[in-house]
C-alpha cells in the first residue's frame, strides 16, 4: 500500500507548503449579481504540497496555465492565497528583524517554521530580504527609465540598507561584479535598452541578489534568451547558489532543461501537482499519463527520428481552471483512462492524493492505489 | 525549384545601413524540406520575407537571383508576381500570425477571402473548399462558423496553416510555426505539418531558432549567423558531423531530454551589430578557435565533403 504524501519538516528544511490554493475571483456582471448567480473563480493554484530542503534547487514544471508561475508568487506573498500553509524557516536576521518592529511570530514546528500566509501584510517588509524572485522577461521587469544604478539602488533604500551614498555604491559595484557585469563602472549609467538580453536578465539577478537572500524563485530566467546563452545565465545562477548557499525554485515549461538544474521536480497539472520527485528518475521513468504525454512530445535534435509522427497519448486540450472537471483532473484527456477500465469508476469521483509509488516518486493517480486503501491510511 | 543565389537584404534605417541579410546562397528540390536555423537577428525571418517580396520597409532586396521554377522571380514586376507567384506558388505561415487573425471575421470567412481573390471562386464555392481545408488541417469543419477568440491557440495556428495551404502551393515557408504554443500542441502541429508535407509532396522552408524542430523534419539545413550562411549541408551532416564552431556551440547548448548529463556549453558574448559588421568573419568575436586570418578576412566557403559547405577559415587552411 503506498505511503501519500505529506510535506514532513526536517532540519534541513526551507520551505514546505502544504495544501496550497491560490484562486482569482471572475469578475461579475451587474446581471450576475442581480440574479445572484455564484461567484467563480480561476483555480490556479489549488491544493499543491512539497517540500525544500536547504541548498536545494526545486523545479515547477508544466505547460502555460498549469499554475506554475502563481504557486512561485504565492510562496513569495506577491499573491495572497485563499487556503493552505506556507512554512518557512526563517534565519536569525529576520527574527531579530521581526522583533524590533514588533512582530512575534508563531512557530508551527519544532524547526521554528513560521506560516508566512498568515503574516500581516505591513510585517511583510523583512520577508523580502529574504525571498527574492528572479522574473521572466528581462525587457519587461526592468524599469526603462532607471539606469541600472538607480535600478539597482532602489531595493537598497527601500530596505534601508547602507547608510551613505558611497556606502549603496560600494554594494552595487560588488553586486555586478559577482554577477560578471564587468567592468561595473561601465554599466552603472546604462539603461536598460542599451543591454543585451543576457545583461538584463544578469542585472536581474544582481537585484535578487543584493539584499542577499536565501531563498529565490526563478520564473523561467532563461526562456526569453537565445539558445546559445542560456547556459552561460544557469551556469552563473548555479555558482552563486554554491557560493551564497541559496535554495532556489526554478519555474520551467523545458523538462530538458529541468534535468540539467533541478534536483527534484515536481509536474504540474491545472492547478495541482500529478507527479514529484528526483528530477532524473521522473523524467526516465515517468508514471503519471500526463508526464509521459509530455515526455513524448518533446523533440530531440536527432535526424533520425525524421519526419516520423510523434505518438501523442493525450487527447484533447486544457480544460477552463474555471471549472475543474470532478474525481481525476487529468481525467478528460487521459488516454490511459480509456484503456485501463477497472480503475474508471475512481477516476471520476475521487481526486487522487500523491501517493509514493517507489523511493521519493509520488504520482496522483488511481493506477497505483485505490481511493480505499487511501481512506484507510487517512484514517490512521 | 529553388535556387537563391547570394540574396542581400538591407533596412536603410536613420542609423545605417543594416545588413540583414548578406550573399545568402541556397537550393531546394521539389518536395524537399529546408531548415534554416540561427538566433534571433540573424536574418532568417528576412530571408523568407525576401522569399515572397514582402520585406518591410525601410528594408530592400540589393542584391541576388530568386529562380523559381526556372526564372528569376526578383525580375518580375510586383503586380505580376502578386498574380502568378505570391501565395499560388510560394506562401507562407508568419510568425505569430494566429494572432493576426481578424477578430470580426470568422475563420471561415478569412480562409474564404483568399480563394475568392486569387481564384474568383463565389462564395459557395469557396465555402466548400474552405470545409476540406479545414479537415484536412484537423478541424472539424463546423467550426468554419467560429470567431479566432473562440479557438484555442493550437487551433488557431492550424487555421493559419489552412490559408497557407488554399491555393495548394508547391512552396510553403513556415516562420516559427510553433513558438509560443506549449510543447504538446507544438508537437501536434509538427505531426500536422509532416503530414500535409508527406501527402501533398510540398516543398517546406522551416525557419526557427529550435535546432530541435529542424532535426525533426528538414533534410537539408542551414545555419545562419549576422546575415550570412556559416553551414550549409544534409541534416546528417549538420546534426552528427558540424564542422562550424558556431553550429558546433549551438548543438552542445541545448539541454537532451536523454544521456548523460555533460555540462551545457555556452557561446560567450553576443551577435554583432549588423550595421556595423566586424571585418573578417562575423563570427570571429565569439569564437573560441579564433586565430590570425579571422577578423582580417572574411572566410571562403568550403566544401568539406559533398554537399557540406562551411564558411570558415579552420576549414580554408586544410
Amino acid at each position: 500500500m503506498p505511503n501519500i504524501y505529506v510535506p514532513k519538516p526536517d532540519s534541513d528544511t526551507v520551505v514546505y507548503v502544504r495544501d496550497l490554493r491560490t484562486w482569482f475571483p471572475v469578475r461579475r456582471s451587474f446581471i450576475d449579481v442581480v440574479r445572484r448567480r455564484p461567484p467563480l473563480y480561476v483555480h490556479a493554484v489549488d491544493g499543491v504540497s512539497f517540500d525544500i530542503k536547504e541548498g536545494e534547487t526545486f523545479g515547477l514544471a508544466g505547460e502555460s496555465g498549469c499554475g506554475k508561475t502563481t504557486t512561485g508568487k504565492t510562496i513569495l506573498r506577491l499573491v495572497d492565497p485563499v487556503g493552505g500553509i506556507i512554512a518557512y524557516r526563517p534565519r536569525e536576521r529576520l527574527l531579530k528583524e521581526w522583533e524590533a518592529i514588533g512582530y512575534h511570530p508563531k512557530f508551527i514546528d519544532e524547526y521554528k517554521s513560521v506560516d508566512i500566509s498568515k503574516i500581516p501584510s505591513k510585517y511583510l517588509k523583512p520577508l523580502r530580504k529574504e525571498m527574492q524572485m528572479i522574473f521572466q522577461d528581462p525587457y519587461g521587469s526592468l524599469n526603462p527609465r532607471f539606469t541600472v544604478y538607480k535600478i539597482l539602488e532602489e531595493p537598497l533604500v527601500i530596505h534601508g540598507i547602507g547608510e551613505t551614498k558611497e556606502e549603496r555604491y560600494d554594494l552595487i559595484v560588488r553586486v555586478l561584479e559577482q554577477v560578471k557585469l564587468t567592468p561595473p563602472e561601465e554599466f552603472l549609467n546604462r539603461y536598460p535598452h542599451m543591454l543585451s538580453g543576457g545583461q538584463r536578465q544578469r542585472v536581474g539577478i544582481a537585484r535578487a541578489l543584493l539584499l542577499q537572500p536565501r531563498f529565490i524563485v526563478a520564473d523561467e530566467p532563461t526562456s526569453m534568451l537565445d539558445v546559445s546563452i542560456r547556459a552561460e545565465i544557469l551556469e552563473l545562477m548555479m555558482e552563486l547558489k554554491e557560493r551564497y548557499n541559496l535554495t532556489y525554485v526554478f519555474i520551467t515549461h523545458d523538462l530538458a532543461l529541468a534535468r540539467y538544474i533541478c534536483d527534484r521536480i515536481a509536474i504540474m497539472y491545472l492547478g495541482r501537482i500529478v507527479e514529484m520527485g528526483n528530477t532524473r528518475r521522473v523524467l526516465e521513468n515517468p508514471l503519471h499519463p500526463y508526464t509521459k504525454a509530455l515526455i513524448s512530445a518533446i523533440p530531440e535534435p536527432d535526424p533520425r527520428y525524421r519526419k516520423i509522427l510523434r505518438e501523442l497519448p493525450i487527447k484533447g486540450e486544457v480544460p477552463s481552471p474555471i471549472n475543474i472537471p470532478p474525481g481525476c483532473r487529468f481525467r478528460p484527456r487521459c488516454v490511459t483512462y480509456d484503456k485501463t477500465t477497472e480503475i474508471q469508476r475512481y477516476c471520476e469521483t475521487d481526486e487522487p492524493p500523491l501517493m509514493e509509488v517507489e523511493k521519493d516518486h509520488y504520482v496522483s493517480c488511481w493506477l497505483y492505489g485505490t481511493p480505499e486503501e487511501v481512506r484507510e491510511l487517512v484514517k490512521k | 525549384m529553388l535556387e537563391v543565389r547570394n540574396l542581400k537584404t538591407y533596412f536603410y534605417t536613420t542609423k545605417g545601413v543594416v545588413k540583414a541579410v548578406d550573399g545568402v546562397s541556397f537550393k531546394l528540390n521539389k518536395g524537399e524540406v529546408l531548415g534554416i536555423a540561427g538566433e534571433s537577428g540573424c536574418g532568417k525571418s528576412t530571408t523568407a520575407y525576401s522569399l515572397i517580396r514582402l520585406v518591410p520597409p525601410p528594408g530592400k532586396i540589393v542584391d541576388g537571383e530568386l529562380v523559381f521554377e526556372g526564372r528569376d522571380i526578383l525580375k518580375l514586376s510586383e503586380e505580376d508576381f502578386r498574380k502568378q507567384i505570391r501565395w499560388k506558388k510560394i506562401s507562407m505561415v508568419f510568425q505569430g500570425a494566429m494572432n493576426a487573425l481578424n477578430p470580426v471575421y470568422t475563420i471561415g470567412d478569412q480562409i474564404a477571402e483568399v480563394l475568392m481573390l486569387h481564384k474568383h471562386m463565389t462564395k459557395e464555392e469557396a465555402m466548400k473548399e474552405v470545409y476540406k481545408l479545414l479537415e484536412m488541417v484537423g478541424i472539424d469543419p463546423k467550426r468554419a462558423k467560429s470567431y479566432p477568440h473562440e479557438l484555442s491557440g493550437g487551433m488557431k495556428q492550424r487555421v493559419v496553416i489552412a490559408m497557407a495551404l488554399a491555393l495548394r502551393p508547391p512552396l510553403v515557408i513556415a516562420d516559427e510555426p510553433t513558438t509560443a504554443l506549449d510543447v504538446v500542441v507544438q508537437a501536434q502541429i509538427m505531426n500536422l505539418l509532416k503530414r500535409l508535407q508527406r501527402e501533398h509532396r510540398m516543398s517546406i522552408i522551416l525557419i526557427t531558432h529550435d535546432l530541435s524542430l529542424i532535426a525533426e523534419m528538414a533534410e537539408k539545413v542551414v545555419i545562419m549567423y549576422a546575415g550570412k550562411i556559416v553551414e550549409y549541408g544534409t541534416a546528417e551532416q549538420i546534426f552528427l558531423n558540424p564542422q562550424h564552431p558556431y553550429t558546433r556551440g549551438l548543438l552542445a547548448s541545448i539541454p537532451r531530454l536523454t544521456g548523460d548529463i555533460h555540462k551545457l556549453e555556452f557561446i560567450p558574448g553576443v551577435p554583432p551589430d549588423l550595421s556595423n559588421p566586424p571585418p573578417g568573419c562575423r563570427f570571429a568575436p565569439r569564437c573560441k578557435f579564433k586565430f590570425e586570418p579571422c577578423d582580417k578576412e572574411e572566410p571562403p566557403v568550403i566544401e568539406v565533403e559533398p554537399g557540406h559547405y562551411v564558411s570558415c577559415w579552420l576549414h580554408a587552411k586544410k
